[in-house]
């Protein structure tokens, strides 16, 4: 079941997998690497579409001191890079209920005091897999531009390489969420069409009909289906 | 493109012409006919008949079969030691994490049940974080919940189960305020209602996204309420068996840990099935857009249980699955951006079907391009067709793609693909399970107390589903089934440890035994696909 065999004229490389060199051809990614190497990975494979945050990794290339940063499902494996799964990060999560809190600019310094501590260093923002201004959101959150901070972190996946980073010792992802799910709830207006179609409902607007439909034959039933 | 790009991705350097021409619009017949020849799950090839349990006579695919008719990991009596008392004692057991089972565990947390949720992966690990299109849901002023019915039920080629739609359509609302009011940004139009857009097989907008992170966005709210709830969560512990208590019922679950290795017996008044779907099973020997435990686990559990399954031999092949760059095989290019003006464009340049029809008739219509020689062809030996998202920044303003579409843009360009100005090669991918487990609208199985809800049911979309309906699905349906499992828990007659077994199990082996005289079936759940190369890896 899709094993992936190595082609023909496929270039060889070497790279480093949790500290052991290998040998892999060209154009796998680090996961595809993994499993052509033997390996069985369990914790640190989510979605494999790049959207879960399970397969957060860390490498390095020979000669650079950079430290660089990747989702291992969506990145190619390159000559003599040396990579390590970070499948979990741990990291400190308020308790709340965002729709019953009075001040959330305020409750954000209860439930992440921390967070007004940054130092500007910016790491938090340079190891993002997603390319998230990870240092601006911080500080958005704790000026009370939840807005802003929305528009910065939709693609957060929850990886928590910030986390790894954060000389402060804070995590910014769980602050982003708390500063997203403030504006969605409290900040924007409950949506008209939606509270309009939720009244027609619960006074049995379309009771009627729906119930008609229910009680129709099937060929009637697929007749008013049809297209016209 | 840069010149490297060019070195990098030969498909790029001699495109077509492409030919905007409108294709011509097909009849029901025509429609019909292109299934019937080319959609996979009308093909004889790969195809079996199941010899045991309760679908006994049914063609299923042989993949699906080698999930149904298993064995059971459980009887190696020198691997297993049954507790004299269980790990854990509870109303209500909640197997999956994903969309429906964390929906159902918030509010069966409400009811005062004891619930427990064990997970494969970790809590989100599922179909549902990868969503991209969007719920549909019908707030149109033209628009109402007996639409969205008709169009489902048209969609499902009018075999999807009517009493069950009309829940969905009806409760859908409900369970989208309940998101809103949790902070659950979906996209707003100018005067801050829920943006409407049009999905494919529909006859008014109806979808609602988060830009194209809808599912992502879902999960990452839900997860933190269920992390927050107090609930006890056990993951990386998938369901290996269902224990039967009295009168043939189901009584708890036996779950392996594993990273210990171990089994943790649970003993629960109710069971809650909601495992999602099957695609790592790769049906057909198609790639797959679903996550990594995607195996229909809960499937082979429930049936050597007893319970019926519905339409097992149809599934979604979604048209617009990525063939190239290679390594990212299998992704899903959302349906939204057909609904946004993307086309489809084969080997000539010509586009051959409409890209708004319902999901089968564009996959089929695709199949049948790359099988009579005018799909395009990879490095690797594949096939696919072009899919153009450039006319949705020329026809909706310069900006849209990456406005309405970052997450691919942001993917694809990864793998130095420009996805706003140069076309992503396709191929249908296999994307959801439209039958399962079959159940009525609190999610009650024929087996007692064996509740479902999700990509593990069957019934609702009937043999097709529309864009947008299977996260609703999860959504009022987990609402619905973690309230009526938790007070059907509750509610339930006490029964002791003693009366629980596995008498299910051997029955089930007993006729494994007489159907197939001694030939080797697999063991199951499957738990985990394996890529694993054969021989062992070099090492350097």
């Amino acid at each position: 079941m899709f094993q992936y065999e190595k082609p023909d004229n496929a270039k060889m490389i070497k790279v480093g997998i949790n500290g052991k060199d290998w040998s892999v051809p060209e154009g796998l990614t680090m996961i595809q690497a993994m499993w052509y190497t033997g390996h069985e990975v369990i914790h640190g494979i989510g979605c494999l579409g790049g959207v879960c945050g399970a397969c957060a990794a860390v490498y390095r290339m020979p000669g650079d001191f950079h430290l660089h940063n990747a989702l291992a499902c969506q990145t190619l494996v390159k000559e003599n890079m040396a990579f390590s799964l970070i499948p979990s990060f741990p990291s400190q999560r308020a308790d709340y209920k965002i729709e019953t809190i009075a001040d959330t600019k305020e409750e954000l310094f209860k439930l992440y005091p921390e967070s007004a501590t940054c130092r500007n260093c910016n790491a938090c923002t340079e190891v993002c897999p997603q390319g998230i201004d990870v240092r601006d959101a911080v500080w958005r959150s704790v000026f009370g531009d939840f807005k802003g901070v929305t528009e910065g972190t939709m693609s957060c996946v929850m990886c928590g390489l910030c986390v790894s980073r954060c000389i402060a010792e804070m995590a910014p992802h769980e602050i982003a969420l708390y500063a997203r799910r403030a504006y969605g709830s409290q900040e924007l207006k409950f949506p008209d069409n939606l509270l309009h179609r939720m009244e027609k409902i619960q006074s049995g607007d379309f009771d009627a009909e729906l119930s008609r439909l229910l009680s129709l034959s099937p060929e009637m039933l697929k007749s008013e289906c049809e297209v016209k | 493109m840069s010149p490297d790009q060019k070195e990098s991705l030969p498909l790029y350097a001699n495109l077509p012409n492409f030919i905007t021409d409108e294709p011509p619009a097909l009849t029901s017949e025509q429609r019909m006919a292109l299934l019937n020849r080319y959609y996979p799950d009308y093909r004889p090839e790969g195809k079996t008949t199941l010899r045991v349990g309760a679908n006994r006579g049914n063609v299923v695919p042989e993949e699906i079969a080698n999930i149904l008719e298993t064995r059971s990991r459980l009887l190696h009596p020198e691997k297993v030691e049954r507790p004299s008392a269980p790990d854990a004692d509870v109303d209500l057991l909640i197997i999956g994490g994903g969309g429906a089972g964390i929906t159902a565990a918030l509010f069966a947390k409400e009811t005062g049940a004891s619930v427990l949720v064990a997970t494969k992966l970790r809590i989100g690990d599922s179909n549902t974080v990868m969503a991209e299109g969007g719920i549909q849901v019908a707030l149109g002023d033209d628009d109402s919940p007996a639409q969205h019915l008709k169009d489902a039920y048209r969609g499902g080629h009018f075999t999807g189960d009517t009493e069950l739609l009309s829940v969905l359509v009806r409760e859908g609302p409900e369970v989208i305020s309940w998101l809103v009011k949790k902070g659950v940004l979906f996209d707003r139009d100018a005067h801050g209602n829920l943006a409407l857009r049009k999905g494919g097989g529909t006859t008014r907008p109806r979808l609602i996204s988060a830009k194209d992170y809808t599912g992502l966005e879902l999960v990452r709210v839900l997860k933190e309420d269920l992390l927050n709830s107090g609930i006890p969560i056990w993951a990386f512990s998938p369901a290996v068996e269902l224990l039967e208590g009295p009168d043939s019922s189901c009584a708890g679950a036996v779950l392996l840990d594993v990273d210990s290795g171990k089994f943790k017996w649970v003993k629960a008044r109710a069971v809650m099935l909601a495992t999602g779907g099957t695609g790592r099973l790769h049906i057909g020997g198609f790639a797959t857009s679903n996550h990594f435990g995607a195996t229909g686990d809960g499937l082979g559990m429930a049936y050597r249980m007893g319970a019926p399954l519905l339409h097992m031999e149809s599934f979604q092949y979604h048209p617009t699955g990525v063939i190239y760059p290679s390594e990212m095989a299998g992704m899903l290019i959302t349906e939204a951006v057909r609904g946004a003006g993307a086309r489809l464009y084969n080997k000539d340049g010509k586009r051959f079907v409409n890209e708004l029809e319902t999901r089968d008739v564009v996959a089929s219509a695709i199949i049948r391009e790359c099988s009579e020689g005018r799909g395009v062809r990879t490095g690797a030996g594949h096939f696919g067709v072009y899919l153009d998202l450039s006319a949705i920044d020329r026809e909706m303003g310069e900006g849209t793609v990456a406005r309405r579409f970052p997450n691919i843009l942001k993917l694809m360009s990864k793998h130095d693909v420009d996805c706003s100005t140069h076309p992503i090669l396709v191929y249908p991918t296999l994307h959801y399970q439209n039958g399962g487990i079959s159940a009525d609208k609190e999610g009650r199985t024929p087996i007692d107390h064996l509740y479902v809800a999700g990509e593990t049911t069957g019934g609702l979309h009937g043999k097709n589903r529309l864009m947008g309906n299977s996260l609703l699905e999860v959504l009022v349906f987990g609402h619905r089934v973690g309230l009526s499992a938790a007070k059907a828990g509750m509610s339930r007659k006490p029964f002791s440890w003693q009366e629980v077994g596995f008498g299910h199990v051997e029955r089930f082996e007993q006729a494994l035994d007489s159907e197939f005289h001694g030939v080797v079936r697999p063991e199951g759940p499957l738990l985990f696909p394996d890529y694993r190369r054969n021989t062992s890896g070099d090492s350097a």
